[in-house]
């Protein structure tokens, strides 16, 4: 109850603050919204709320509470921000809606490219996007002569060549937290080299040669990264940039803003971004491209749905992003890329592109089955072979306890 | 004490634990024996997702749940009797590990390799967490009576930090360039990674432990010899017995039913142990039976979870915990019994 009310006043006290100011319309409806709560989050849930009304609650947990907190009757919340992991748990459970009538009455300014369509219905709309690419201390690479790396390969003659001059303490940053982190280092890695997760009757295909490969490339990381490498996720990497004990790393592109924020970073300026490197030569960028957006909830009425809709246009107007430009690498129009977006500009308009992080019911469950077996095999517990094969028995275990498989 | 009286006492609390701890315990328990899972469907779905300036359309099968006419996905629910528990367990695996002379195969099992360390862990952090519980309070009880205050204090600080908390401090301490670290490499002037290798990792954990528990023990001994028997101390001394024989042979035989509560307690809450694996983000290296459990209760980014093989492991760890206890309670039982004569 107390954190409610304290909740209820941060949010009137948000709303306070310039409140209808620069809001297009007078809000009388009672919106909530439930989001990450990241500096791109922020940025828009402020703009959201100057239009009144609008409880925007920022939660890193919001994964694990959008799915019940949709599925209710009338649903806990009207706006959901998502990414495009986060949604399927939504759209598997039917709980959000449609929103076609909805941008033909107030999407006009929204670009095409914003509108995630699934079948052909816009169940959401995108904001910005995130992808993890090649971060790297420019002195350091023109000091030593080393032109940017374009393949993993070349990453690591780079990083051997750092090393060997002795100019950065960890040559090579990796976020391999075991768990999540060190799964999506293989999602990035295995199709990266032209291999598939699964056959087209969701058995797992990871047992293949393009596995071994992709293993090895993993592992090769191991000698130029951190000894407790696999403890370090996206934040502590980050640090470790900032105060200038990395040289390189495959970094999100959400964390760039963070080398030129002279609070916290001694590498101010001495940062740049490129594509994420590719695990073969003219192949894709090894990385997967992710998407934030807004979804609307399917429990509740039309006219709520209407007015949490209008509210969420303009948290995502032009304004908004010439207010914020360096928070995300914006979808929206109106944004202007600077230097520290070329790198996910580069990778996600490569030839051939990036894909897209391939969210579905499986790939939650491959997910959890790489994130588990993958440590023993960088730890030297297990071989590579074996350790595909772990994978494989975790998935088939777990897929068929979804009913993923027979 | 007339049975009504004692009734309206014990009543409210014997229903607070029929709903919170019976009722629930035995839902994990049915719930280890099925399996619910949504009706799936194949389709081909077209995605559009936004590259920079362009869209990517794919257009591919995916297994997504059927959804009712009430808006809700339809699921079924089967007995599958021992499966959840065959999961876990993958004894298939063990046997062959067995069969063909590995043992160590066996601890890359999740289960036994989480079961190994819970083991390991509850068994060396019980004598030491008694030892050195007993050795405060002896300190303490020497110490000169000006001193008893802010000693008492100071070694109570640790038991009142959250689990949490504390894991998180002694990690932000040791990791990367933390500052004892950093301390350590400079004294012996190598590199040092503490969370590099399971052996230091485990280390730290046990140390963290004792040190946050230990405090717990010496309250409870510190209250004991509060209570020893001045008279018998005195014989003894009169006997001839020095320090440590009085210690051997008065003190710590009327502190016995005082350690069995305390391993008593001690066991419970170690073979639970979970806080110490977040703190230290000890996944890749270290996981324990509870950790494990928690594992299969997360949801992914598709929502799934693994609920069969969680309550079949809940229901392994509370067997644990039952063996674990048995010697204790006997003890216990026998001391209660004894003391009745």
């Amino acid at each position: 109850m107390m954190l409610k009310k304290l909740a209820l006043a941060g949010a009137v006290s948000l709303m306070g603050t310039g409140a209808y100011a620069a809001c297009a319309f007078e809000n009388t409806v009672e919106i909530k919204s439930l989001s990450a709560g990241f500096e791109a989050w922020k940025a828009v849930t402020d703009a959201m709320s100057e239009c009144g009304n609008v409880q925007a609650e920022l939660d890193q947990e919001f994964r694990t509470k959008q799915p019940a907190a949709f599925e209710a009757n009338p649903s806990l919340y009207h706006i959901g921000g998502v990414s495009n992991g986060t949604v399927t748990p939504l759209l598997n459970a039917g709980t959000i809606r449609p929103l076609d009538d909805l941008v033909a009455k107030y999407g006009g300014h929204l670009q095409p490219n914003q509108l995630i369509k699934i079948d052909g219905k816009i169940m959401a709309v995108a904001m910005m996007v995130n992808t993890q690419h090649l971060m790297y201390r420019e002195d350091i690479l023109s000091d030593l002569g080393i032109a940017t790396p374009t393949t993993w390969d070349e990453v690591y003659a780079a990083a051997a060549k750092i090393k060997e001059a002795g100019v950065a303490e960890v040559p090579l940053g990796a976020t391999m937290k075991s768990g999540w982190n060190l799964a999506q280092e293989m999602v990035n890695m295995l199709p990266g080299h032209g291999g598939k997760f699964f056959n087209d009757d969701n058995t797992p295909a990871v047992n293949s040669d393009e596995g071994m490969a992709a293993l090895a490339t993993l592992k090769a990381a191991l000698e130029f990264t951190d000894p407790e490498v696999l403890v370090s996720d996206s934040t502590y990497v980050q640090q470790q940039f900032q105060q200038g004990k990395i040289a390189m790393a495959n970094l999100w592109a959400s964390r760039a803003g963070a080398m030129n924020d002279e609070a916290e970073s001694q590498v101010v300026g001495k940062v740049k971004m490129a594509a994420a490197p590719m695990a073969v030569a003219g192949g894709a960028p090894a990385t997967t491209l992710w998407w934030d957006g807004i979804v609307i909830a399917k429990n509740i009425t039309d006219e709520e749905a209407d007015a949490a809709f209008r509210v969420a246009m303009e948290g995502l107007d032009e304004e908004m992003v010439k207010a914020n430009n360096d928070a995300a690498i914006w979808l929206v129009k109106g944004y202007v890329p600077g230097p520290l977006a070329e790198g996910a500009i580069a990778t996600a308009t490569a030839n051939p592109p990036a894909p897209a992080y391939p969210s579905t019911t499986r790939m939650g469950l491959m997910h959890t089955a790489l994130g588990n077996e993958l440590p023993a095999f960088l730890t030297g517990d297990r071989d590579a072979a074996a350790t595909l094969v772990a994978i494989e028995e975790a998935y088939i275990t777990a897929a068929k306890e979804a009913g993923v498989l027979e | 004490m007339k049975f009504k009286t004692f009734a309206a006492f014990v009543g409210p609390s014997v229903f607070m634990m029929i709903l919170f701890i019976a009722l629930p315990l035995i839902s994990v328990f049915i719930q280890s024996f099925q399996i619910t899972q949504p009706v799936m469907q194949n389709l081909e779905v077209e995605t559009c997702t936004p590259g920079f300036l362009t869209q990517t359309c794919v257009t591919e099968l995916k297994t997504v749940p059927v959804i009712g006419e009430d808006g809700k996905t339809v699921t079924t629910t089967e007995w599958t009797g021992l499966q959840s528990y065959r999961n876990v367990l993958q004894m298939d695996k063990v046997w062959e590990a067995v069969s063909a002379g590995r043992l160590g195969d066996i601890l890359q099992i999740d289960f036994w390799k989480a079961l190994r360390f819970t083991l390991m862990f509850t068994l060396v952090t019980l004598p030491l967490v008694i030892g050195v519980g007993l050795l405060i309070a002896l300190t303490v009880n020497n110490a000169a009576k000006a001193l008893r205050g802010p000693v008492i204090f100071v070694s109570l600080l640790p038991f009142i930090i959250t689990p949490v908390i504390g894991s998180l401090s002694i990690y932000w301490l040791f990791v990367g360039d933390g500052i004892l670290t950093a301390m350590m490499e400079s004294w012996s002037g190598t590199n040092i990674s503490m969370f590099a290798q399971a052996w230091t990792i485990e280390l730290l954990m046990y140390f963290y432990r004792v040190w946050h528990v230990a405090p717990f023990a010496f309250v409870i001994f510190y209250a004991g010899l509060q209570t020893v028997n001045m008279d018998t101390l005195e014989s003894a001394i009169i006997d001839g017995a020095n320090r440590w024989e009085r210690l051997r042979h008065v003190i710590i035989p009327h502190l016995m039913p005082l350690i069995v509560f305390i391993a008593l307690i001690h066991l419970m809450d170690c073979y639970r142990v979970f806080d110490e694996i977040i703190g230290f983000r000890s996944q890749a290296h270290v996981i324990s039976l509870q950790w494990l459990t928690v594992d299969f209760l997360t949801p992914d980014d598709a929502g799934n979870r693994a609920i069969s093989r969680a309550a079949a492991s809940a229901m392994l760890t509370m067997i644990g915990i039952v063996f674990l206890l048995i010697w204790p309670l006997r003890r216990t039982w026998k001391d209660h019994k004894g003391g009745a004569h």
